[in-house]
């Protein structure tokens, strides 16, 4: 029986010729990422251990990306807590350098690798074939402290993606799509892989869109094939692939889909469940206080592009919001050099630093009671951006852009 | 086995970690500070009425979203024994074990009980309610080490010697 590219990265890094679906194995951790949502956190934990000691430091890396710049006191203790931690013992640490996926992509993710991050966004990793998986903070501390942990071999779902998207539509429709498809634990305890000819029409960009939100299918990670863009963007980071997988003809999936891009609409996630999905005509016209475009998901300079083009000429809607808010320092200074962030500012957007932002409903952006925001983060769950009694529709940067300008939801093509 | 009775509380389908605890309260100091805010977006008067012994019974997919730690740990600090749930995400479904939390996965009481009746649980055998037994599944051996011990950090302790 052959093995899927999940079994074969959780066989290497197992040290192991061959595991399937359904085994627990030890493993190694290729690498560990943590943000300040949890590392003051582990360090509470560490500091309780009796002899604590890191078994790598170099396999460590530390952002703090979730409260950036500081909100308030209590945060700041936590991240300095963090920051002194890491000068101590040597770790790489990142600050106000943009969200830890981005980084990560950026600087340190290679093919094959087995990557534990105390953050359920992880699973973006598998866009240049890497088995990334969010773990808690105690997990990520067991992983720290003694370099491996357990993993339960997920089964893997197939989905082969044919044709192509139509003009105006993008990744993030596709993977809303998927997941309102497959449903909000659709993929629970199982591995995402995404295959199939229309994989050379996706660009790294819109890869790392749609395994970042297969976790909220439930998905444990999600994967693709190292193909010439996937090296081509390793390259261009100065980096070199340590093993590409692909799943054998005999391996085994839990089930195969069979996905037409060319069939896919722009939508929205509604209130308050990444699954619940519906066209955007369909919500034309709901009013919006606020439009985000940013995040792990849709920060890319791919995304400020695509909202700069819509935006350029126009302005955001009277009494509404428009943050825009690049995911890296490398993207912000991209769209600096190409003239996207005067766009953004002559239409009247707020543009901040590169930071998680209202996606997590903390520090910026957050909205009041009854308020309503569009955005391109990754969950819309009840309370996620501000008050309890608010409301969050997901969408692409597309949607959020051409929502900013009317201040209700509405598409691309309504400009 | 072990057996013990309690109230149960009943919650629906999906109960997402920001459920579970909002990030605003993320940077409280303490997990007691974070107690009376657990389940506020849903039913903010739940935690101030949850007694230690309480039992939650939920649908499917319980403990979506988040990989914050504090959503186990908040539930746990409430005193309650058991989440029985039809299923779980796998983050949460780690964190909890990982810090002592019992998780049941059961699909068939979350349809029938009632908010605020008694049940009573033998751990890995059955679920008593109203007369009637449901059967719940045992968790692997390496699991219950770390339920046991009372979380991962103890059971690290305990077998892997590195206090």
């Amino acid at each position: 029986m052959g093995m899927t590219i999940a079994e074969k990265i959780i066989a290497r890094a197992a040290k192991k010729d061959c595991v399937h679906a359904g085994e627990i194995h030890t493993v190694e951790l290729d690498r560990l990422l943590s943000n300040d949502g949890t590392t003051h956190l582990t360090i509470d934990m560490y500091n309780k251990l009796k002899n604590p000691r890191i078994a790598d430091k170099d396999k460590l890396v530390w952002v703090v990306d979730h409260n950036v710049p500081c909100d308030s006191p209590k945060t700041a203790g936590s991240q300095k807590k963090m920051r002194d931690f890491a000068k101590a013992n040597g770790i790489k640490f990142y600050e106000g350098e943009g969200v830890c996926h981005q980084i990560m992509m950026e600087n340190h993710v290679c093919p094959g690798e087995l990557i534990f991050g105390a953050d359920s966004h992880t699973c973006a990793y598998g866009a240049l074939g890497a088995f990334g998986t969010g773990v808690g903070c105690t997990d990520y501390l067991y992983g720290m402290v003694t370099g491996h942990s357990w993993v339960l071999v997920p089964e893997t779902l197939r989905f082969n993606l044919t044709g192509k998207l139509n003009k105006g539509v993008t990744a993030r429709d596709l993977i809303l799509t998927i997941i309102g498809k497959i449903g909000a634990n659709g993929a629970n305890y199982k591995a995402m892989e995404f295959v199939g000819d229309a994989m050379k029409t996706l660009t790294m960009s819109d890869r790392i869109c749609i395994c970042n939100l297969c976790v909220e299918a439930g998905a444990k990670t999600a994967l693709m094939e190292v193909d010439s863009i996937a090296l081509d963007y390793l390259k261009e980071h100065g980096r070199e692939p340590k093993a590409c997988f692909a799943s054998d003809p005999d391996a085994v999936f839990a089930a195969t889909y069979d996905i037409d891009l060319s069939e896919v609409v722009p939508v929205v996630a509604k209130p308050h469940f990444v699954d619940n999905i519906a066209p955007v005509s369909e919500c034309e016209g709901i009013e919006i206080n606020e439009a985000f475009l940013g995040s792990c998901n849709n920060g890319r300079i791919e995304d400020l592009r695509l909202g700069a083009s819509i935006i350029k000429g126009h302005k955001v809607a009277p009494c509404v919001r428009f943050l825009v808010v690049p995911a890296s320092a490398s993207v912000y200074r991209q769209a600096l050099d190409e003239g996207l962030i005067d766009t953004f500012i002559e239409a009247g957007a707020i543009v901040m630093n590169p930071n998680c932002s209202v996606c997590w409903g903390s520090c910026q952006g957050v909205i009041g009671e009854g308020e309503t925001l569009i955005s391109t983060g990754t969950r819309n769950f009840k309370g996620r951006a501000g008050h309890r009694d608010s409301f969050v529709y997901l969408g692409s940067a597309a949607t959020v852009t051409a929502s900013a300008i009317k201040g209700y939801i509405t598409s691309a093509d309504m400009i | 086995m072990e057996k013990f009775k309690g109230k149960v509380w009943v919650l629906g389908d999906d109960i997402d970690t920001d459920i579970i605890i909002p990030t605003e309260y993320l940077a409280l100091k303490t997990i007691d500070d974070m107690k009376p805010y657990a389940f506020s977006p849903l039913r903010p008067e739940l935690a101030g009425k949850i007694q230690p012994g309480d039992i939650i019974v939920a649908g499917k997919n319980f403990g979506c979203g988040s990989s914050r730690e504090q959503a186990p740990e908040v539930i746990k600090a409430l005193g309650i024994r058991a989440v029985i749930a039809r299923s779980y995400a796998r983050i949460f479904f780690r964190n909890s074990i990982n810090n002592g939390l019992l998780l049941i996965e059961n699909n068939d009481l979350c349809g029938d009980i009632k908010e605020g009746d008694e049940i009573e649980v033998t751990v890995g055998e059955n679920i008593l309610y109203n007369g009637k037994k449901y059967e719940i599944s045992s968790l692997p051996e390496n699991l219950l080490e770390i339920l046991s011990a009372g979380g991962l950090v103890n059971a690290m302790r305990r077998l892997n010697g590195l206090d």
